[in-house]
């Protein structure tokens, strides 16, 4: 029994090849069962996102599990081996567990921290719970998953500080007027940029969006796209008295907004806050506005430093995000073994329970004139002597189970009480336990 | 027995500030803040039961001598940061109030908590009401003063373009802008309402309204500072130079409570 992840992500393919290996959401029920019916597959999920695809199972065995899901990969896609493997990897057990949980949490992501995959893997777990193909080791790993994810989120700040231009605007946005519900927007110049960071901005909850722009037909254009007002360009400035957040992306070679503009739209508004956003390139607002009162004016480098800033951040939070995920492991794997502690204890129960009950039968049957009183007695004798004599090898299963070397451990212990032999011979096998048949031997020689 | 609770209030703040401390560098741990909430609120609990059984002790509202002062005025703000968490839910606060209450407490570690006697023309209802007023209207002063240096630490954030942790921590710029001016608005017309009861009872005890004593000069010069201020505001003054201004308004309240009252001249002094 083991866990195999086999996929690639943003990090071993190129978007082409990961493109090519894609599963449908549709498609998936239908792929999930054609995987099971490879050799060794117990339990299955895909996952396929844009930057990932995916395979989680839970297999008999590790080496032909592997085999099987890559084989699965090559035969539905209809690709040749040797192009598949360069870039697939594989992570078997421990190293599996350990994927899974770093996906979940996004430390495996293009984007460190980006909160979308936790969604994206509930999504995956809920098809094939649909499709049935999960039982307890995969609903273990992926409710694990699920709740590792959340305390990374909760331990750490692995999500904290935007990572990208226009988040970042927004970020900076928010720290300036708390809530930008009711705020509105100039767009000066009506670029794609500017239409980009405005849509970002009316998903935070402003209010109205202005455009401003040298052709006014371009300027209606975009303003009606966003329900909003066409500006005349030179009315620019006193519209700034206004607005609350000026997006200029106008591309001329020298400042349009400049300080002396900007210094009386202040004035006029009474020093309220205003947050100037400069993306165009050379910078078309002039830098000496920062130092006006109530002004906070970020250029594109400025905006890139806030982002190369909180990237940093992100990676030191990383750090702590994977001792979480170690400890995570250790329990989980514990919990594991405690899968495998647990049958073969039921199993040693059996087997000398079943001894026990044979030989005390044989030596009753032997006997005239046992009384119901001593024939209790003999019960109670022989369960005291079974249970003393179990007492050891119990304890050291039950520790077993919680010791990471404890795998070990059962393994020998399946072997010195012969636990394993009969199943290898079903026929054999006593209805009450597996070492029953072996015992009996004697009896029809 | 009474100052066991006085101790047990000092050791809760302490521990609250410790929490909100620890809360400012490490954000994740929400469940810090709220320990820390409630550590400040348990603390005030003890703080006012301390208050009320000195208050049965001596038979007057303890507001009379330095110890008891300071003791008024650091239950105070943190009765005004309680009710603005309440409403506002901005644990950060408490990372810079709590030590401010701390440290404008910690004389009382040094000095006498000894209950003295009272000259007994001041023995009035004026007493409790005047120094209640006074006292609520110099928390709300302080609290001001606390999101103000809040204000300016964001700013430069924002500004120097440099967002460190601080900046993360930090609440939005037009929250505390608001809420600073929210506390002076509250606070002035109480602080007015102190001198005023108090004139009156100074009429009643001495028979003149207004005698130029060091104390009353002093609160004049505060009263008429946050009167200019709250008038800039309504001309259109805000954000830093408000900011400015209320730290400015603070230190006036500062010399008013621990200098001026300490200098030993005049009706104020303990």
């Amino acid at each position: 029994m083991g866990i195999v992840v086999v996929g690639l992500s943003h990090k071993t393919a190129v978007t082409e090849c990961r493109a090519k290996l894609t599963f449908p959401e549709d498609t998936i029920p239908a792929a999930l069962g054609r995987l099971m019916s490879y050799p060794g597959i117990q339990e299955s999920l895909i996952i396929s996102t844009c930057n990932r695809v995916e395979i989680y199972a839970s297999v008999k065995d590790s080496a032909e599990g592997t085999e099987s899901i890559k084989q699965f990969i090559s035969d539905y896609h209809g690709l040749s081996r040797p192009d598949l493997e360069q870039s697939l990897y594989v992570y078997v057990d421990s190293e599996g567990v350990r994927h899974v949980f770093r996906v979940a949490s996004s430390l495996d992501s293009l984007v460190v921290g980006e909160p979308q995959i936790l969604g994206q893997l509930k999504d995956s777990f809920d098809l094939a719970l649909k499709a049935k193909t999960t039982s307890t080791v995969l609903n273990k790993l992926l409710k694990k998953s699920i709740s590792v994810a959340k305390r990374v989120r909760t331990e750490t700040r692995l999500a904290e500080g935007a990572v990208n231009i226009s988040y970042a605007a927004v970020e900076l946005a928010k720290k300036i007027f708390g809530t930008l519900e009711g705020k509105s927007v100039l767009l000066l110049g009506a670029g794609e940029m500017a239409e980009l960071a405005a849509r970002h901005l009316m998903n935070n909850k402003v209010d109205k969006i202005m455009v401003a722009n040298r052709t006014f037909e371009r300027a209606e254009e975009l303003a009606q796209e966003f329900k909003g007002d066409a500006i005349r360009f030179e009315h620019f400035p006193s519209t700034m008295v206004t607005a609350d957040i000026l997006i200029c992306s106008t591309g001329a070679q020298k400042p349009v907004v400049t300080y002396d503009i900007v210094r009386q739209v202040a004035r006029d508004r009474r020093y309220r806050p205003i947050f100037l956003i400069d993306i165009s390139m050379p910078p078309n607002i002039d830098a000496e506005c920062d130092k006006i009162d109530g002004v906070y004016l970020y250029n594109i480098d400025a905006l890139q430093g806030v982002v190369d800033t909180n990237v940093q951040g992100r990676q030191q939070e990383a750090e702590k995000a994977e001792d979480i995920i170690r400890q995570e492991v250790d329990t989980y794997l514990q919990w594991e073994r405690s899968l495998d502690a647990v049958p073969t204890i039921v199993d040693l129960r059996e087997k000398v329970e079943d001894i026990r009950k044979r030989e005390l039968e044989k030596t009753l049957c032997g006997m005239n004139g046992v009384t119901d009183e001593q024939r209790r007695a003999m019960e109670v004798l022989t369960q005291a002597i079974v249970n003393k004599m179990l007492h050891a090898p119990l304890v050291v299963l039950k520790q077993a189970a919680a010791n990471p070397e404890g795998g070990d451990v059962i393994a020998v212990a399946r072997k010195i009480f012969n636990l394993d032999r009969e199943l290898k011979k079903p026929s054999h096998v006593h209805a009450k336990g597996f070492g029953a048949a072996e015992q009996r031997e004697p009896e029809k020689s | 027995m009474n100052l066991a609770f006085f101790y047990a209030a000092i050791a809760m703040y302490l521990l609250s500030a410790a929490g909100y401390l620890v809360f400012f560098i490490k954000p994740e741990k929400k469940r810090i803040a709220d320990a820390a909430l409630w550590s400040a609120f348990l603390g005030f609990v003890l703080h006012f039961i301390y208050f009320i059984l000195r208050w049965s002790e001596s038979g007057r509202i303890p507001v009379t001598s330095f110890f008891e002062a300071i003791n008024a005025l650091g239950m105070g703000i943190i009765l005004v940061f309680l009710l603005m968490e309440l409403r506002y839910r901005i644990p950060s606060l408490g990372t810079f109030i709590l030590p401010l209450v701390l440290v404008l407490m910690s004389p009382a570690a040094v000095i006498s908590g000894r209950i003295e006697g009272l000259n007994p023309i001041l023995r009035s209802a004026w007493l409790g009401i005047h120094t209640s007023l006074a006292v609520l209207g110099d928390a709300a002063f302080a609290f001001s003063f606390i999101v103000s240096v809040m204000y300016l630490l964001q700013e430069r954030q924002l500004k120097h373009k440099h967002l460190g942790t601080i900046f993360h921590r930090l609440p939005p710029l037009d929250i505390m802008d608001t809420i600073g001016y929210r506390a002076l608005s509250i606070g002035w017309p109480l602080y007015t309402l102190g001198m005023v009861t108090g004139s009156i009872w100074a009429e009643s005890a001495w028979g003149s309204y207004w005698s130029w004593d060091p104390k009353e000069t002093w609160s004049l010069i505060v009263w008429v500072v946050y009167l200019v201020l709250l008038h800039l505001r309504t001309i259109g003054w805000r954000g830093r130079k408000m900011a400015y201004l209320s730290i400015a308004g603070f230190v006036f309240v500062l010399i008013s409570f621990f200098v001026v009252s300490r200098a030993g001249i005049g009706k104020h002094s303990f």
